[in-house]
């Protein structure tokens, strides 16, 4: 459990928080990117390496001295893939907002009943 | 109030199904057998100072294909969803130009900020950066001129043709690896060359120019899409 970790988890909570009490279209849409703040630093926090430093070999860090010296890479290749989809995917949500705007001109969540039952 | 209870319990439940990813994962002390292949065999194998970027483009190639096909279908909803309100709008609303410093600063950072932006995705192998940081920044140049000039539009043939192309390369180059090195996306089809250097590590910073690129000309059009469905 590292300091990292705990405030990862508590984005995780409160976007997921956010998502599921607050009407407004937008402010869900931010409650995603929280959450998905949160996981970036959870993933990043699980391939560190206290003392260690980051895994690129340069004139300190040489190839066979690595092993010992450099975090884990495989974490923050994924948390790289993961801030790409992140910043796709909300972008995607942003304009689904702004066509359900168009369409009733409203964010609110409760104006949205075509699908509820 | 059920509402809020059943909120409440959603979120009890969610924090006691996360919290062993905080309780119960111990700090490492050392790499785990994966992470201590790919840290003492990269640099030799692939040539690559960063190993990241060896991971994202070698050893998971596939992933980060995959991961250009999600950024491409993204953009290509965000186009599909904005384009029709385009046409129906014809109303144009008279705006004042923007300041004189706003557009001195402009014409003097733009040229910076996309140099900046090709630099991160050319030197991807050897610093902290590559293909995704630098079509960002590149984006982010497009954006300042947005900004600037709201009423410029940038060219969408332009944009599709680098996109396409971009991307139709970093699969030539994938497939090029299955005739000249072990398999698909292997870097090796070019000379590893000296480590360290800017040209190095076989094909990573080709393959690392056309993802910048394409996620560059990606992000611009979203930009662009949602600019001009405002006004």
């Amino acid at each position: 459990m590292t300091l990292v970790s705990v405030i990862g988890f508590i984005l995780i909570v409160v976007g997921l928080w956010g998502m599921l009490t607050q009407r407004n279209l937008i402010k869900i849409i931010i409650g995603f990117s929280i959450i998905d703040t949160g996981i970036h630093l959870l993933i990043v926090s699980i391939g560190f390496i206290k003392g260690r430093t980051a895994p690129i070999i340069d004139t300190t860090i040489s190839k066979i001295d690595a092993v010992n010296r450099v975090v884990d890479p495989i974490p923050s290749a994924l948390v790289l893939t993961a801030i790409v989809i992140g910043l796709a995917v909300t972008a995607l949500m942003l304009v689904y907002a702004i066509n359900l705007y168009q369409r009733k001109q409203s964010l609110d969540i409760n104006d949205f009943e075509e699908l509820k039952w | 109030m059920v509402k809020r209870f059943l909120i409440f319990l959603v979120l009890i439940f969610f924090v006691i199904m996360l919290l062993p990813l905080i309780s119960d994962v111990q700090p490492q002390t050392e790499l785990n057998s994966l992470a201590s292949k790919y840290v003492e065999d990269g640099p030799d194998e692939l040539g690559g100072a960063n190993l990241v970027t060896s991971i994202v483009v070698t050893y998971r190639g596939l992933d980060t294909l995959g991961e250009v096909a999600v950024l491409f279908i993204a953009t290509a909803g965000v186009g599909f969803l904005l384009r029709r309100r385009r046409n129906s709008e014809s109303k144009t609303v008279k705006k004042r130009s923007s300041s004189e410093i706003l557009q001195s600063g402009t014409a003097l950072l733009m040229p910076l900020i996309f140099l900046f932006g090709v630099y991160i995705f050319l030197h991807g192998h050897l610093t902290p950066g590559g293909g995704f940081q630098g079509g960002v920044v590149i984006a982010s140049g497009v954006l300042l001129s947005l900004l600037t000039y709201p009423k410029s539009e940038v060219s969408h043939k332009i944009l599709n043709m680098i996109e396409s192309l971009s991307g139709a390369f970093y699969i030539v180059v994938g497939i090029l690896g299955i005739y000249l090195a072990a398999g698909f996306l292997d870097n090796r089809i070019l000379p590893l060359g000296e480590f360290g250097r800017l040209f190095s590590a076989g094909a990573i910073p080709i393959i690392y120019s056309l993802v910048g690129l394409k996620v560059g000309s990606e992000l611009v059009g979203i930009l662009d899409s949602m600019q001009r469905s405002d006004s």
